[in-house]
């Protein structure tokens, strides 16, 4: 039997295709077993970390930013002066387009133009977890939609499934917009998203939210939804709360008493 | 490498064109060398309109890409002869409108480098994960196609018989890209805009008249440039493709426009009036969106009327209108669109920059070369066979074996 | 063989190239062969892991910690001599190595150009941190999270490792 150098050149080509498609197969077919392990594992939901904003306490203090700046400073979040390219984790909107349901004309609005503090809502139903390719942005036991800076991508299709504007992205190096350097949390490159992340490395210290300790009106409450004695748990039995858009279904950990 | 000797050997104008496509591409790397180390913030993207003419050009393409089904269904599976000579041409529009595909994504990534995260952890929940295995898949099955087929043409033998359940399953591949093109947008639960059931199938009606409007400008041009004919009955079949799906994507997009604005729901309402009305003093895309409209009823005026559809010089101005009203309704309204206003009711503008048009129109000259190239290879292999066997024996139908 | 001549200078020519780092020597090629100066640190006289191991895996090591540290939320290391690190690159690790002296040094002289972690983690991290092998990880002010919080839920936070109280560690 003859081989003809076109033959030979083809079945090297087919073969090193099928080996190299056999070894892809066995790590897709190892790895998305293990993510569905992690996804499916039985948690007994023990914690579900949430906030309630009192929107009352808080427009007490006319003009505030203690939240925003305890915020940026924790985190590196840098200011950018260009609208276009802001990274935002906590920062505030007016009422009215917070919550558009609200527009009737003729009802009292004492709310309307008020600053309503925004943030991640860190989704029991998350779709920017939903959507993602790599699994760069992910939800935690206790309730806390992760991002992992080390595995983004930068395709921004979580921007596009938050239907809340909570993420931003680093349209350039976010490191010559930070005045000031908290040398203990990484500031980000560009080309990455970024959002509220609860706080988790001061929770893994026992402490609350930086946002949480700096209103000087307490009007940030954190806790544990989940245990039915918690601040915010306690909150929400005394007075009416409000959730952004919960009509799509993604089930918001912030909640607003109005 | 396959038959490429045959792109090697050319007319003057032939490697002047191809020169010219070169430094187009050259200045296409530059600003994407820029845009690397500055950051997509070069682009004329926000926080707001976090994806812009990048990923609206690759929704288009998928398009142009999925519409190669329109000459490859009828001549393998109704055995229509007289897109003997179309059908390669369409196959290697779709090679190169995916790759093009590929080029416009990986363009867009904030960190490229780290592309492969996608394989590497790989996510069936996302349907971004999903429209890489059917964009990889349509252009693996598009390349052994071709390759297959333009071979066995050139030693002017049948095909292979395995080739041809590859090439019935390229079928329903080319529906399922833009069908997952679709749903990227359409299964979000905060932009109204697109959150619409007919996004997939509007989708499809869009691409099988921008795709095959393309290709009749291609088969125009080369008849005029290489004296290449796929002949005339070739040339009226597709036209009327074209117009059947182009009053079916109309049609669409006015059923769209009635549920929006009939149901008066503010928010659905505020995208369309964005697009065509301006908001909040922000008219940026309204001459866009309706040239784009006008340039849909000039084609369909002049594909609508038989003897105009056949006229060579309105064919030809219905075949632009149409690929440019789709250009502009689906390559940047469609995405921009659905961005404005964000979440928070903020209008913001987007204007594609300098940098993002020149990486664009560097993409575009790849996509003219790879399409120059193939063709070249494919008449040259055409040559080769002589004019007289005109009728290439198609892939053996059923059992008929030659 | 009209071509042998060209064949011939083809060979030549790519046997030099690819021969070259064995016969070319530029000017300052003693220097260049001078191994890195390091500044190895002061107040520790043992790693996280052995030095053989760390001289050849730290990087495998260091994105084991950013997986688990990131990705599952357990800080805590236990070296091979049973001592308790946190893992951290900017608070463990240049906790003892300096950034320039050490780490720049060693990967100037490999070749290795740069590893992208500067870009985001801050060389200038504070030193006191987790100087100590214990490294519990304080911070001075701020409420504490679990003051407010049930016997119950306290039991179930200190047994998770990523929500675990100061001073619950086993």
């Amino acid at each position: 039997m003859k081989i003809t150098r076109k033959d030979f050149l083809r079945l090297s080509g087919l073969s090193f295709l099928a080996g190299g498609a056999m070894e892809a197969a066995r790590a897709i077919a190892g790895r998305s077993s293990a993510a569905t392990e992690s996804q499916s594992a039985p948690v007994a939901q023990s914690v579900r970390w949430g906030m309630v904003v009192d929107l009352r306490r808080c427009q007490k203090e006319k003009g505030c930013t203690a939240c925003t700046d305890a915020c940026d400073a924790a985190h590196n979040v840098p200011r950018i002066a260009d609208p276009q390219h802001q990274v935002k984790w906590i920062w505030t909107q007016p009422y009215e387009t917070v919550f558009p349901f609200i527009q009737d004309g003729y009802a009292e609005q004492s709310d309307a133009g008020i600053p309503v503090p925004l943030m991640c809502n860190h989704c029991a139903s998350p779709p920017c977890v939903r959507v993602c390719p790599t699994q760069a942005t992910w939800k935690r036991a206790d309730g806390i939609v992760m991002m992992d800076w080390h595995r983004c991508i930068g395709c921004r299709y979580c921007m596009a499934a938050c239907p809340y504007g909570s993420r931003s992205f680093n349209w350039v190096d976010p490191r010559p917009a930070l005045a000031h350097l908290n040398p203990d949390f990484p500031t980000r490159s560009k080309g990455v998203v970024e959002k509220c992340n609860f706080c988790e490395e001061r929770l893994a210290n026992g402490l609350k939210p930086s946002c949480v300790d700096a209103c000087p009106q307490k009007a940030l409450v954190f806790g544990n939804l989940a245990d039915p004695n918690s601040e915010p748990r306690q909150l929400l039995r005394q007075r009416f709360a409000v959730q952004r858009e919960p009509e799509l279904g993604t089930g918001p950990s912030v909640y607003y008493l109005v | 490498m396959f038959m490429f000797e045959k792109a090697l050997r050319g007319s003057r104008q032939y490697w002047i064109w191809l020169f010219c496509l070169l430094c187009v591409m050259v200045v296409g790397l530059a600003f994407y060398l820029y845009q690397l180390h500055i950051g997509l913030g070069v682009t004329g993207m926000s926080r707001n309109v976090s994806w812009g003419l990048y990923i609206a050009q690759f929704t288009f393409f998928v398009g142009v890409a999925a519409s190669a089904v329109m000459v490859v269904l009828p001549y393998y599976l109704h055995d229509y002869k007289a897109f003997g000579r179309v059908t390669i041409l369409g196959e290697f529009l779709a090679i190169t409108a995916v790759l093009m595909c590929c080029l416009l994504i990986f363009v867009d990534l904030g960190q490229p480098a780290r592309v492969f995260n996608i394989i590497l952890y790989p996510t069936p929940w996302s349907l971004m994960f999903w429209d890489m295995i059917s964009l990889s898949g349509y252009l693996f099955l598009n390349v052994i196609i071709t390759v297959v087929t333009l071979t066995a043409e050139r030693e002017e033998v049948a095909p292979p018989r395995w080739i041809r359940p590859v090439i019935v399953l390229s079928i329903p591949w080319a529906v399922s890209i833009h069908t997952v093109t679709a749903f990227l947008y359409s299964g979000l639960p905060g932009r109204s805009f697109w959150l619409t059931a007919i996004m997939a199938p509007r989708f499809l009606a869009g691409a099988f008249c921008s795709g095959p409007a393309l290709l009749i400008l291609f088969c125009l041009i080369l008849r005029r440039t290489t004296g290449f004919d796929v002949g005339h009955k070739a040339i009226n079949a597709l036209s009327v493709i074209v117009t059947y799906a182009m009053v079916i994507n109309v049609f669409f997009i006015l059923v769209e426009a009635f549920t929006v604005l009939y149901s008066r729901i503010p928010a659905d309402v505020a995208h369309l009036q964005y697009l065509y009305l301006g908001l909040d003093g922000n008219y940026h895309l309204v001459p866009w969106m309706w040239l784009s409209v006008l340039l849909a009823a000039v084609a369909l005026a002049l594909l609508l009327v038989p003897s105009w559809r056949r006229n060579p010089v309105m064919l030809p101005i219905a075949c632009l209108a149409v690929f440019f009203s789709l250009w502009l309704d689906k390559g940047l309204g469609l995405i921009v669109g659905g961005f404005v206003p964000s979440p928070l009711d903020t209008v913001t503008t987007y204007t594609p920059t300098l940098p993002e048009w020149s990486i664009v129109l560097g993409i575009y000259a790849i996509g003219a070369l790879m399409i120059t190239v193939f063709y070249k290879i494919a008449l040259a292999v055409h040559e080769e066979i002589g004019e007289a066997d005109v009728h290439v024996p198609a892939v053996p139908v059923g059992t008929a074996d030659r | 063989m009209r071509d042998r001549l060209w064949i011939i200078a083809g060979l030549v020519l790519f046997l030099a190239a690819i021969t070259a780092p064995f016969w070319y020597r530029p000017a300052h090629a003693r220097d260049l062969a001078k191994l890195p100066e390091l500044v190895l640190p002061a107040n520790q006289r043992q790693c996280v892991a052995p030095v053989s191991y760390m001289r050849a895996s730290h990087m495998v090591l260091l994105t084991n910690w950013r997986q688990q540290v990131v990705r599952d939320g357990e800080r805590k290391y236990v070296a091979f001599n049973g001592r308790v690190y946190q893992k951290s690159l900017t608070a463990t690790c240049l906790g003892c190595h300096n950034k320039e002296q050490f780490c720049d040094r060693c990967h100037a002289f490999a070749g290795v150009s740069g590893p992208y972690c500067w870009n985001c983690h801050n060389a200038s991290a504070s030193r006191a941190v987790a100087a100590s092998a214990d490294t519990t990880m304080h911070s001075p002010e701020g409420t504490h999270l679990t003051e407010n919080l049930p016997p119950h839920i306290l039991a179930v936070l200190a047994s998770r490792p990523n929500t675990s109280s100061p001073g619950s560690r086993p």
